[in-house]
């Protein structure tokens, strides 16, 4: 079950409204993503709680109707 | 048979395996046979540091599917556990993997030698 890049941007956009988000579209079959995301919000914690962040975010859809989301999630880096 | 009206059994099945061996991989398909892309890579970056492990295939079982996703609470498969905690999915330790992170926690963690 596809979904398209911009709900999934809207979703995150959401979620993260100050950060830097860029959305991939591996595989161009609106199913396989990438999302590097940028956000003050992941600062001081493991990446594993960083991802659950981005889950929560997506409200069920990961596993769902996004079969695929590559995350490269990380922190501003100051004077940026 | 699964048994669908037994939620917890899959609960206690994931918190004694982890228990019982340092490093659990829940996995799609098997070590040797990989039935999914993400899988096939986690499985392919243990074996080169040549950190033993234990897969478990979860598409043998429903209710395992499943529980595991709300035992971490996360989403996909394949799961990483070291020693009973969580690491992460494919990219996660696809980035430790390549940052050298993850040669130095397996060490630290006493399941890789030094």
């Amino acid at each position: 079950m596809p979904m398209s890049a911009t709900a999934l941007e809207d979703d995150l956009r959401d979620a993260f409204p100050e950060a830097v988000i860029e959305i991939q579209d591996l595989a161009g079959d609106g199913d396989h993503y990438k999302a590097r995301i940028v956000s003050a919000a992941f600062a001081g914690l493991p990446r594993v709680r960083q991802h659950q962040l981005v889950y929560a975010a997506l409200k069920g859809k990961m596993g769902g109707e996004l079969h695929a989301l590559a995350l490269e999630t990380s922190v501003p880096v100051a004077g940026s | 048979m699964t048994d669908p009206a037994a939620p917890t059994s899959a609960d206690q099945f994931i918190a004694k395996i982890i228990a019982d061996h340092a490093v659990v991989l829940f996995m799609k398909g098997v070590p040797d046979q990989p039935r999914c892309g993400f899988s096939a890579v986690t499985v392919q970056i243990l074996d080169h540091l040549g950190v033993e492990f234990v897969g478990v295939d979860v598409l043998q079982d429903d209710n395992l599917r499943n529980g595991i996703k709300t035992f971490s609470d996360w989403p996909t498969i394949p799961q990483l556990y070291v020693k009973g905690e969580f690491i992460g999915g494919s990219d996660i330790v696809r980035e430790m993997f390549q940052s050298g992170e993850l040669k130095a926690f397996m060490s630290g963690h006493g399941v890789l030698e030094a």
